[in-house]
């Protein structure tokens, strides 16, 4: 049989369906690490952490930031289930920067009975939304 | 008899509170659209997530996991979440579920204690007052509705089951059928009912997973419970709006008929009244 030269990626939020494209790559942040996915990748079921995710079509590249939830690999059918996930372009920088120092501070302030690690994924979160908007605008 | 000034006067205020009744049911409306376009966004993830759950089901041993362990009958008492709207105005929309709700109450009350998780400011006025065990309380979230809410209740929700202060949880909200109807349903949450695996349908794909599949099992329920209680609280904020556009389409309609029969009842007012002026003039000249 011969292999699929072209993969569907599906993202879908609990608020919408954010993207329905046919892709050539797509690379993905699992909870045990980064992977990449080409057309024709074994059946694979992996949770996600918080990352970032882009997909190719192409030459052309585009980044996602994603929290929490699984992707399933099909040979020629990528879904991914994420509580968030929100494309570069639509990262709102400043409130991402805001969020950041917020994280920041209550990290360097620590008291008795703070959740380290609500506090940790906070911070993990807003450098993610960081990072994937400066993709966003490096981009031309 | 009624004078004709305070008849016109009541058909002014008729009028006002007709404009005032229009003016919600367009609100309502074209709240109602976006409010459904919600719930049909939301339903890929919702079936999706359980697509994956029984693929796995088959896989892992799920007596393992204590969200779909059943648990003795007698240890807790009964969980039931009431989702209610934070307003009124809406017809039987939170009459329903408060009776569905004391319906259930009864009924389980018989057999052992039932606590609540309230969810909309019109059931938090009802029950609060009434000296029920409460655990679970928050209003006012239907204005900007989002998936935290959902995670929350859920976490709550879970919580109370997993601490064995619940002995299983129960829903019970409006669900949305069409714009005219809504059904007022009872679902079990907790623990999560049996999942069917895939029952032999297709060839079931073997998959590597990433981490090992209890793994996953463990990571997924939570986030199947949360998608479960937003959809719900998303289908129950759709059916609000359109009870609340049907319920304000019945009374702009009311108002019109009782405008009507208020005008005709004026105008035979103000014809009997030119009647007698009319016999005093000609009986006064007749006398003279």
């Amino acid at each position: 049989m011969a292999l699929p030269t072209k993969l569907l990626l599906e993202i879908v939020t609990p608020d919408r369906a954010l993207v329905r494209e046919e892709v050539d790559e797509i690379q993905v942040p699992g909870s045990e690490g980064y992977f990449g996915i080409l057309p024709g990748h074994t059946p694979l079921l992996a949770t996600l952490k918080v990352g970032e995710l882009w997909y190719r079509t192409g030459q052309e590249k585009r980044y996602l930031a994603i929290a929490g939830g699984f992707v399933e690999v099909l040979p020629d059918h990528v879904t991914i289930l994420a509580q968030v996930a929100e494309r570069a372009e639509e990262i709102d920088v400043a409130r991402a920067e805001a969020a950041r120092k917020r994280a920041e501070e209550r990290l360097a302030r620590p008291h008795a009975e703070m959740d380290w690690e609500r506090a940790r994924i906070a911070m993990m979160k807003s450098l993610i939304r960081l990072q994937v908007a400066s993709r966003a605008r490096t981009r031309v | 008899m009624p004078s004709l000034i305070d008849l016109r006067r009541r058909i002014r205020a008729v009028r006002s509170t007709q404009q005032i009744t229009k003016a919600m049911k367009m609100i309502a409306a074209s709240r109602l659209k976006r409010a459904q376009e919600r719930v049909v966004s939301a339903r890929p993830f919702a079936q999706r997530m359980l697509q994956v759950l029984n693929s796995l089901a088959t896989r892992v041993d799920q007596d393992a996991h204590p969200l779909l362990r059943m648990p003795d009958q007698t240890r807790g008492p009964l969980l039931l979440v009431v989702v209610t709207a934070d307003r009124g105005l809406c017809g039987s929309f939170n009459s329903n579920v408060i009776k569905a709700a004391g319906q259930f109450i009864v009924s389980e009350g018989r057999r052992r204690e039932v606590a609540l998780g309230l969810v909309g400011r019109k059931g938090r006025e009802f029950f609060r007052r009434r000296g029920f065990d409460v655990r679970y309380d928050q209003a006012g979230i239907f204005q900007r509705l989002t998936f935290a809410h959902a995670v929350d209740l859920a976490d709550a929700v879970i919580d109370e089951f997993t601490s064995g202060r619940a002995a299983s949880v129960y829903l019970v909200y409006n669900e949305f059928k069409s714009v005219i109807a809504q059904r007022t349903s009872v679902e079990r949450l907790l623990p999560i009912p049996r999942l069917e695996g895939d029952g032999g349908a297709g060839p079931a794909i073997e998959y590597l997973y990433e981490p090992q599949p209890e793994e996953i099992f463990r990571d997924l329920l939570p986030r199947h419970m949360q998608a479960q209680v937003y959809r719900a609280l998303l289908e129950s904020n759709a059916a609000f709006y359109a009870a609340q556009m049907t319920a304000m389409d019945a009374a702009t309609r009311n108002s019109a008929e009782m405008i009507e029969s208020l005008t005709l009842y004026m105008n035979k007012v103000r014809q009997a009244a030119i009647t007698r002026e009319i016999i005093e003039v000609v009986s006064g000249a007749a006398a003279t």
